[in-house]
């Protein structure tokens, strides 16, 4: 389970989650996170607090969803996907996020410098910041990269009662969840939510309904970070291409220039008056 | 009106209301901006997890680079092909730009959570990061930009040698200033390419690049007509309708250029029809393109309304917002969700119009003090002169 160079993940069988809140509990204990002030009802039905925050890593969401055999109360657990190609650390200016070979997205408070790219371009706005310190930092889950390196599991996985959160290799729930769908089809809907999404998260999720009514985003099955290297794989051709061209043009202009005004005659020493500034 | 001679020694800055009215407003910036550095950003200004970028990065910096792009539109079409009868424009556009991009980088200190790192992007690289790519542009362009303006303190301050060497190696400057420029326009817009998932349909599109740089390019042309005419106006020399209606040929067809590439990458993006869907995003998408584009495309193809220095201000003013409205579409209206909106607060207000009066103070002050509208060649020029400087130093005498 500690084999640093593996990727682990997490499965979170939706179905399975009674909503006790232990995982998010554990999460702020082992993360020595603030409570948070809220009120009754500030959020979504009985979510509590609202949304995820500098202080809140990890969320059960509350969705109330009328079914034929009458209310249905799901949970779901949410915080960072740890995608396979972190969108958040491929538009970090100074790598200060970077996908760790253990799977966990990590992030380095030493580079960060506050832009909050990572913020706006993650697809489920994971990345929190600290709002209300003068020097602030991005906050989110780490995958609990240190009680990893200890051989032992996330905090919240560890105190989850009903098995709803797994931890392990990525491949190995990813089978584990398919197997699940399989056996239990009229409990699940057919979609493993991570398995596609941005090009695969180490997160993923099981469901008894659709995602989109749990809240979830509907993602494209890429990393929304192949935009950047088709753009990226542009500007070093851009740049000399351009500059070779404009440098040629401004040399053009520039000897009509001084053959009209009559210059030509002072010969190369003259050239580097291109511009009459 | 001041007139620049090379014997005078003093700097003035006449206190006028208008001058001490924005030295207030200056004033009140950098007090607010004291403020949000001691309390956070939480406390001062309206952003949120949900809403990280705002008016400081919508206003200051997106619309205050597209803003700057008169300098390097001018740098191309005066210095690289040659339009020389244009020359009085460069120098002021050349300003404008310099103090914008210093104006941009104080916004950016502003908004940034840890400013005193802002020279991290220096030895920490991230190569695939459109932030990355900005953050160079903005440190290269912004040095482009000192050494473009170095003759106008040079020649004020009589340093031939320096302005010799400055001379020397200005063309390359010229041309790594207008590469930079074109990176950093369009990467601009490239930030928002990762953002298919909050940005409306009708911005958010593949070419979001192609079209920051193609509106830069018209925001370009248009400052520099208004800039003029305004200053024109202000301090009450005659203006050139002509000179100005000529300069501005170019203006509606890149302005058609740009709206050709709007629309159709709306239709090959099956977006076109968000454009009736009645929401706040759909009327400003409609006014942004129709003042900002349409509207002043069609009406300068007509040589009496380039022509008219009245109605060309009119006109530039309407291509100047439609841009300013462009930006403030993409890095906000766009970025509204069900569940999230923004509205600036008033700190932030402050903060963004003080940056602004400090620039005009900066323009003003520079402009008064230093050969901005009329260079001095005698300061260091030992050859004969063109003709057409002859001819341009005439006209400017004249109209001084």
């Amino acid at each position: 389970m500690t084999d640093s160079s593996v990727s682990m993940g997490m499965l979170i069988d939706t179905t399975k989650c009674m909503g006790c809140r232990g995982c998010q509990v554990a999460c702020k204990q082992w993360n020595g996170l603030k409570a948070e002030r809220t009120t009754f009802f500030g959020g979504p039905g009985y979510q509590n607090p609202p949304a995820l925050s500098a202080n809140t890593f990890t969320l059960i969401t509350f969705t109330e969803i009328e079914a034929e055999d009458g209310l249905r109360w799901i949970f779901t657990k949410r915080g960072c996907m740890h995608c396979k190609d972190p969108v958040c650390a491929a538009v970090c200016p100074v790598g200060a996020l970077q996908k760790k070979p253990n799977g966990a997205v990590a992030y380095d408070p030493d580079k960060c410098m506050g832009c909050r790219y990572c913020m706006l371009a993650c697809p489920w706005s994971v990345p929190s910041y600290e709002w209300q310190s003068p020097s602030p930092f991005v906050r989110k889950c780490t995958l609990c990269d240190d009680r990893q390196k200890n051989g032992k599991a996330p905090a919240c996985v560890s105190a989850c009662p009903t098995g709803a959160l797994q931890f392990g290799r990525r491949e190995e729930l990813l089978a584990q969840a398919r197997a699940r769908i399989a056996q239990n089809p009229d409990r699940y809907v057919e979609h493993i939510y991570g398995e596609q999404e941005a090009g695969g998260t180490g997160v993923m999720y099981l469901a008894a309904v659709p995602f989109s009514e749990l809240g979830f985003p509907t993602v494209a099955p890429h990393s929304m970070a192949v935009y950047a290297d088709q753009v990226m794989k542009v500007i070093p051709w851009w740049v000399m291409g351009l500059g070779a061209f404009l440098t040629g043009v401004y040399a053009l202009f520039s000897r009509r220039k001084k053959i009209a005004a009559g210059l030509a005659a002072e010969g190369p020493q003259a050239k580097q008056q291109g511009g009459e500034r | 009106m001041t007139t620049y001679t090379t014997t005078r020694t003093g700097w003035t800055f006449p206190l006028t209301l208008p001058r001490v009215v924005m030295l207030l407003l200056v004033a009140a910036a950098f007090g607010t901006l004291a403020w949000r550095f001691y309390a956070g950003l939480g406390a001062s200004t309206n952003l949120r997890d949900d809403f990280p970028w705002g008016l400081w990065i919508g206003l200051d910096i997106l619309t205050g680079v597209a803003l700057a792009a008169g300098g390097f539109t001018m740098a191309f079409y005066i210095e690289v092909i040659g339009r020389e009868r244009f020359h009085q424009f460069l120098r002021p556009a050349v300003l404008t730009a310099f103090v914008g991009y210093v104006l941009v980088i104080t916004g950016l200190l502003g908004d940034m959570g840890l400013p005193w790192r802002i020279y991290h992007p220096i030895y920490l690289w991230n190569p695939r990061s459109f932030m990355f790519e900005v953050a160079w542009c903005v440190m290269l362009y912004t040095t482009v930009l000192f050494v473009e303006f170095l003759p106008m303190p040079l020649e004020r301050l009589g340093l031939g040698r320096l302005l010799r060497m400055v001379r020397k190696v200005m063309p390359v400057f010229i041309v790594l200033g207008i590469v930079l420029s074109t990176l950093h326009q369009s990467s601009l817009g490239s930030l928002f390419l990762l953002m298919g998932h909050r940005l409306h349909a009708l911005w958010w599109s593949p070419i979001l690049p192609v079209n920051f740089l193609l509106t830069a390019i018209c925001v370009g042309f248009a400052m520099v007509v208004f800039e003029s005419i305004l200053s024109g106006w202000l301090l009450k020399h005659p203006l050139d309708g002509k000179l100005l209606g000529d300069l501005t040929r170019p203006l509606p067809w890149l302005l058609l250029g740009a709206l050709a590439v709007r629309l159709g990458d709306l239709v090959v993006r099956g977006s076109l029809s968000a454009v009736t869907e009645g929401s706040l995003q759909s009327y400003s998408f409609l006014v942004e393109v129709s003042i900002g584009l349409a509207l002043p495309a069609l009406v300068l193809f007509s040589r009496s309304w380039r022509e008219t220095p009245g109605r060309l201000f009119t006109i530039a003013t309407m291509v100047v917002i439609g841009v300013v409205l462009n930006r403030v579409n993409v890095s906000m209206i766009g970025m509204f969700t069900e569940t999230s909106s923004y509205i600036p607060a008033w700190s932030e207000w402050v903060v963004s119009v003080g940056l602004v009066a400090l620039g005009v103070l900066a323009v003003v002050f520079i402009s008064e003090n230093m050969p901005v509208r009329n260079e001095h060649h005698h300061v260091a020029y030992n050859r004969p002169k063109p003709n057409n400087h002859v001819t341009r130093g005439k006209a400017a005498r004249q109209r001084l």
